[in-house]
């Protein structure tokens, strides 16, 4: 994530030939805290997220190292595209609840 | 509370920059006020509706309803502001040297005004149904904190609100004859900025690759929770970390509203009145 390079360029490209149907990862928001905490993901891919939202208010699911910001309704699941991501820890939270909801997707 | 109020601020602050710039940018055009009033109310009306219908728009295209949304938000925005520059560009050096201009300044000023209502109307309904959303979820869990949090939330609209006007009373002690490029500028940085964040959905959605991101990360320098991030990022589109695709939609955008203002000021000003395509 330090500099722009030829083969970061053409990274998405590769990930996009990859991504196959169901590679998702969840994520659940429950009592305004992610589970699991930590998500562990490949570097280098294109990863589909899906945020399940279990309580009956709205959250947001925000992360400026991701650089991603979407609304999930009440018990509703949404679906995020993040990446392909360097290898590194990239924390996440849920604006509206930033106290509890705190999370981190680490690539590697 | 505070916690509140930082966070409903930072969704006024965009709209409530936006609409202080578009005031100074059309300060001289008659009619605009009442325009200004109809597009907040507008936008506050439908905050509501969208807030209440997220869970539709999010189901809407198998998940990235609410993505889709947004970027369709922000390029019709886009789009107006950009018509807006090429339109003053070549009338309001006219509207800003006579205010009492009749007939077609009138005519053209209320087209124009009809232009930035559905502009603020938009910035409003963008930022408004997230505030709604947010304090709805406040309201409904209820608890002993909550009244509190809903005056944090009064607090926040009250402080974006002042620093959107701060913007726009600062912009008018600009003398009269840069006032006009002043506001041009900042409106196609808004503009810009504006499609760089619906890039960020698009790609956020899987419809647009990111190439390559980010190509900087300024996180450490000016983090996007400082105030000089909040307001870099609500004025000019600046982001810490942006993706390659959202430079490109960004320069596309200053690239294309440059050369249109640079063709409108030199066509003779009875073809632009017939001109009516955007």
């Amino acid at each position: 994530m330090k500099h722009l390079s030829l083969l970061s360029l053409l990274l998405p490209l590769a990930a996009l030939a990859a991504e196959s149907a169901d590679n998702g990862y969840l994520l659940i928001i429950e009592d305004h805290r992610f589970k699991p905490v930590e998500l562990v993901v490949p570097a280098g891919k294109k990863i589909r997220l899906r945020v399940e939202n279990r309580d009956s208010t709205p959250e947001e699911f925000e992360s400026h190292a991701l650089n991603r910001e979407k609304v999930v309704p009440a018990r509703a699941t949404a679906a995020i595209f993040i990446g392909p991501l360097s290898p590194g820890r990239y924390p996440f939270f849920g604006e509206f609840n930033e106290k509890t909801a705190q999370g981190t997707v680490i690539a590697h | 509370m505070f916690g509140t109020a930082i966070i409903v601020f930072r969704e006024v602050l965009e709209a409530s920059l936006l609409i202080g710039v578009v005031a100074a940018a059309t300060r001289a055009v008659p009619g605009r006020n009442r325009w200004l009033a109809a597009g907040i109310s507008a936008g506050l009306a439908g905050s509501g509706l969208v807030a209440a219908s997220t869970g539709a728009i999010a189901e809407i295209a198998s998940g990235i309803g609410q993505e889709i949304f947004n970027a369709l938000v922000l390029g019709i925005a886009v789009l107006m502001l950009a018509w807006h520059n090429i339109w003053m560009s070549s009338h309001g050096a006219a509207l800003m040297a006579d205010m009492r201009k009749v007939g077609s300044a009138i005519r053209d000023g209320r087209r124009e005004c009809s232009i930035l209502a559905i502009v603020v109307g938009l910035a409003v309904l963008r930022e408004g149904s997230e505030t709604v959303l947010f304090l709805y979820g406040i309201s409904a869990a209820g608890g002993p904190g909550s009244s509190g949090m809903l005056v944090g939330g009064l607090v926040g609209v009250t402080a974006g609100i002042a620093v959107g006007y701060t913007i726009y009373a600062g912009l008018l002690r600009i003398p009269m004859r840069w006032l006009f490029s002043a506001t041009s500028l900042l409106v196609m940085l808004l503009a810009a900025g504006m499609a760089s964040q619906a890039a960020r959905f698009l790609i956020q959605a899987d419809l647009l690759p990111s190439l390559a991101a980010p190509i900087w990360d300024a996180s450490a320098t000016l983090p996007e929770n400082s105030i000089f991030g909040i307001l870099l990022h609500s004025l000019i589109g600046f982001e810490t970390r942006p993706a390659g695709m959202q430079m490109v939609f960004y320069l596309a955008t200053v690239l294309a509203i440059t050369s249109g203002m640079k063709w409108a000021k030199h066509q003779p000003p009875a073809f632009s009145h017939k001109k009516d395509v955007s």
